[in-house]
């Protein structure tokens, strides 16, 4: 799984006198009694590429509709700019959405399709007409502008889609699971194209996924949400190396927990299924306290030898389940204890030792940078 | 599995059979030269030319096609709002109230609707003729409306007229660009049954008409009740045609029509 | 909930207007007939007694109320007429709607089964009959059903009568000419339901050891149950109150119900007697339109 790097010298969010562009407070939205969203508060800062990641049924979606107006939140407030749009509805709002289904209009053809926001803003026939087709161009689809929905591609029908909210130069575009419905590649390509978008027009996109990598790939910041709740907002660099919980510590990528009792001098965690662990940094928890050690499986080494017997993060194993997966291996081994321990090794056809074969007795190690202690 | 089997060939057969024969029948001896149905006197198209003679029969026929213009579009006007009410509308107050008059009338015997709405007309001291059974007419054709456009509403993607108002529309705008251009096919097929069911109605006709406003079913019970009448047969041969080609091009134009929209 | 049209009057409006119009033209007509049939005929303009006036004030609405009689009630109760009237109308609903259910199941079964584009032109065949008036498809049995008709013409010529027999006015004629004009009503509903069969679940039946006559019982016969009882109450409902198919291929010793309000109406005048068997018919009848409406609304709300 790829992460991208620090992407651009972009982060409203730490400078303290920053105002956000948009204002979640205290948002809770029941559904038949049952919060689906429950005393959400969030900042989203103007020119943000951002990210609303979850399970299905976290709420991500009722949130990007409770901003676009087609739901009304049970208690709290959402301010645009400073404007409470609470009272505001759907069609008044300087906010467009990019809907799954994509929702174009089949009676119409593709410039109508993206005439028609502008239409209902009053302007007159030249302008709408310069501004479609600047946008066909932007999206790559001139010289289909006579095209009916049902004659296009789904990837075609997508950039029809986006251009349609585009072209309104909304505040805020939100894109609800825009790329779900394309396959892999079609999908990796298009989050670049996405990126390249956002960065060229300049709005403030947020967007809805269940897929981790899309997030990760597309957002300046991510906010995980579980079940109505933000569990986590932060960069996707953040979110994967300093993971604020053991939950979304698992729920991005895979990760090895040790639950162990922290020691008197802060940097050892005793009692773990892998015995004595070191780290390099001080969490913020009680001596004895109970804390989890998170290691991201690309981190784990796997040698034939102990690297030093007797050392911290060490620990024998047997491979119980091998997966070559083309560019990595994964391989899942058992500890002593009987708990399994997740580690990928890439593929760089270099050899350094032996391949590793099922039923393999091996080392398992790593270095307490590699470790993150988590508290909840 | 959908194999096709000797039997369902032979239901199919026999139930097209059964359901056109008679009036198969009905139009060969419209064209029979003798006047008595055992005798075959050969082709003749002697009884059509009596029809045109026939005032009464044509000023009931005359008045029959006014009739069925003026309520299956009031029905189709009604049927729509009312199909708009109950898909789009959620629970509203009186919805239970409301959904149950909409389904009553499909079910409800036909001598008594119109047994109602004549005393109905009568307590509240109205004249009867064209226009009290114009009303009876819309009452019961606006449910079948009701429910010939509340099944495409319900195949509609709502999320087009989310998409409308996220892009600026009014409600009204969006049910005007977006919503009736692709519900239009079911509203015109709401019209003709509406139109059809008025043409073709007799009893709630003869509890609410009046004098002057002799529909054309009327003419026709008042003559056939007493037997088989050869010039009857050259009208219903006319109404079936009409009916026939009526209904073969509305649904060839719903086929055109439906390729574009099936997407919605 | 969607929130799709936000506009209050305009949405108040949409609502409304149906609602007051059948309110208006259905509802309140049915409590005009209640009223009727608590009243007494008379020789008059209109022809029954007492008249509601409104004009009259309190008094005049005391002495109203105190005319009111249950005698037409009564009358039901004692005459064995209504009484049989009642019973066959209800006897010839329940046989035709079976024979209907008969009939009907296996022509939309074969309908279902045959290729798509197909089923359309099918389902159009066996529907355009319904756009003709009833009253020429059973004019048109008339002729074939008549003595010199084209039935009796076949039977005598194939030699399975000696001589023409009576079909008219007998109630074999009323049962063929329900049958034959309910027909797309079951047929119609039992195709929606068969449609949408998911065939995979055949498949699994068949994979887990069931001959076809057992998939068909088991899988196929439960599971369009719904569009059954649609195609069930469709039929039932308002065969129970027919009165053009009876009157013209039935004979007249025993009159369905909705023959005997005509009668009572326009032939005896005697719109009270008219209005109390029209109620009672539409108490017998609440039950099963009930359900339908319960049906009916419960598909909407799936969706």
């Amino acid at each position: 799984m790829q992460i991208a790097g620090p992407k651009r010298d972009f982060a409203p969010w730490t400078d303290p006198g920053a105002r956000p562009l948009l204002h979640i407070e205290a948002v809770t939205k029941r559904f038949a009694g049952a919060a689906v969203i429950d005393q959400l508060s969030l900042d989203i800062y103007d020119g943000e590429f951002f990210a609303l990641l979850g399970p299905s049924g976290c709420g991500k979606t009722t949130l990007l509709r409770l901003i676009a107006g087609f739901e009304r939140p049970s208690s709290g407030r959402i301010l645009l700019d400073g404007v409470d749009l609470t009272s505001v509805p759907p069609h008044r709002r300087p906010v467009n959405m990019m809907f799954q289904s994509y929702a174009l209009f089949p009676h119409l053809d593709v410039e109508a399709n993206i005439a028609f926001g502008l239409k209902q803003e009053g302007l007159e026939h030249r302008e709408i007409a310069r501004r479609v087709a600047d946008m066909l161009a932007l999206v790559r689809l001139e010289g289909f502008g006579s095209r009916k929905p049902h004659e296009l591609s789904g990837g075609q029908r997508q950039r029809v889609a986006l251009a349609r909210s585009l072209v309104k130069r909304p505040r805020v575009l939100l894109l609800d699971e825009p790329l779900a419905a394309l396959d892999k590649k079609l999908r990796g390509e298009t989050q670049f194209e996405l990126m390249e978008l956002q960065r060229r027009v300049g709005f403030t996109f947020v967007i809805v996924t269940h897929d981790q990598s899309e997030a990760m790939t597309v957002a300046d910041r991510i906010a995980v949400m579980d079940r109505g709740r933000l569990m986590q907002v932060a960069t996707p660099v953040e979110i994967y190396e300093r993971p604020s919980s053991r939950w979304v510590a698992d729920f991005i990528g895979d990760v090895n927990l040790f639950e162990g009792r922290l020691g008197d001098d802060g940097l050892s965690i005793e009692g773990t299924a892998a015995g004595r662990l070191r780290v390099a940094v001080k969490p913020e928890a009680a001596s004895g306290a109970i804390v989890w050690v998170a290691v991201r499986p690309e981190r784990v080494r796997i040698t034939r030898e102990p690297a030093l017997p007797g050392l911290d993060n060490c620990v024998a194993a047997t491979a119980v389940d091998v997966a070559y997966l083309g560019d990595l291996s994964v391989y899942k081994l058992r500890i002593r204890g009987g708990s399994e321990v997740k580690a990928t090794l890439a593929n760089t056809g270099g050899r350094l030792e032996r391949a590793i074969n099922l039923g393999d007795a091996v080392w398992l190690s790593w270095s307490p940078e590699a470790a993150i202690v988590l508290t909840r | 599995m959908r194999k096709f089997s000797a039997f369902n060939l032979a239901a199919i057969i026999v139930g097209m059979v059964f359901l056109y024969l008679p009036v198969v029948v009905l139009v060969i001896y419209s064209f029979n030269a003798s006047r008595l149905v055992a005798v075959w006197g050969g082709w003749s198209t002697r009884w059509y030319a009596e029809l045109l003679h026939d005032a009464p029969l044509l000023d009931a026929a005359f008045i029959s096609i006014r009739l069925a213009l003026t309520s299956a579009t009031a029905a189709t006007i009604l049927g729509t709002l009312a199909a708009l009410a109950l898909v789009r509308f959620g629970r509203f107050r009186g919805r239970l109230l409301f959904a149950a008059m909409i389904y009553a009338p499909l079910v409800m015997p036909e001598v008594i609707t119109g047994l109602s709405l004549l005393l109905l007309f009568v307590a509240v001291a109205v004249d009867r003729g064209f226009w009290t059974v114009a009303i009876a007419h819309t009452t019961l054709a606006m449910c079948f409306v009701t429910v010939v456009v509340q099944s495409r509403l319900v195949d509609f993607d709502a999320s087009l007229e989310e998409a409308a108002m996220d892009l600026g529309a009014s409600p009204l705008r969006t049910f005007l660009s977006v919503t009736l251009p692709l519900i239009l096919p079911a509203i015109a097929a709401g019209w003709m049954l509406a139109f059809a069911l008025s043409l073709d109605d007799l009893v709630i006709a003869s509890f609410t008409t009046g004098p002057g406003a002799t529909t054309l079913p009327i003419r026709i019970y008042s003559e056939v009740r007493l037997g088989v009448k050869p010039e009857m047969n050259a009208v219903c041969t006319i109404m079936v045609a009409v009916v026939g080609v009526a209904v073969i091009v509305a649904s060839l134009m719903t086929k055109l029509t439906g390729a574009r929209g099936a997407a919605a | 909930m969607r929130q799709s049209l936000n506009d209050s009057f305009l949405r108040r409006a949409v609502v409304r207007i149906p609602y007051a119009w059948l309110f208006a033209f259905f509802l309140l007509p049915f409590l005009i007939v209640l009223k009727i049939s608590l009243s007494q005929t008379a020789v008059a303009q209109p022809p029954y007694v007492p008249v509601f006036d409104l004009a009259a004030g309190w008094h005049g609405l005391v002495a109203f109320v105190g005319k009111l009689s249950l005698g037409n009630y009564v009358l039901l109760g004692s005459d064995p007429l209504y009484v049989l009237s009642y019973l066959k109308s209800v006897e010839i609903a329940a046989f035709s709607t079976l024979i209907l259910l008969l009939v009907g199941y296996p022509i939309a079964y074969a309908i279902a089964r045959v290729p798509r584009r197909a089923q359309a032109v099918l389902i159009l065949l066996v529907v355009l009959p319904f756009w003709t008036s009833l009253l020429i498809r059973i004019y048109a049995w008339m002729n074939i059903l008549q003595r010199e008709g084209l039935l009796n013409e076949l039977l005598v010529a194939f030699a399975i009568v000696k001589e023409p027999a009576a079909w008219l006015s007998t109630d074999t004629a009323i049962y063929i000419g329900v049958v034959y004009s309910y027909l797309p009503f079951m047929v119609l509903p039992l195709y929606a339901t068969l449609e949408k069969l998911d065939e995979t679940l055949l498949e699994a039946a068949a994979d887990l050891g069931c001959p076809r006559w057992k998939i068909f019982w088991l899988v196929t016969l439960p599971l369009s149950s719904s569009g059954m009882l649609a195609g069930v109450l469709l039929c039932f409902i308002p065969i129970v109150g027919e009165f053009v198919i009876p009157d013209l291929l039935g004979g007249s010793q025993s009159p369905m119900i909705g023959q005997t309000i005509w009668m009572e109406f326009f032939g005896n005048r005697d719109w009270p007697a008219a209005s109390a068997v029209a109620v009672v018919l539409v108490c017998l009848l609440v039950s099963p339109i009930v359900i339908y409406q319960n049906q009916a609304i419960r598909a909407v709300e799936r969706e």
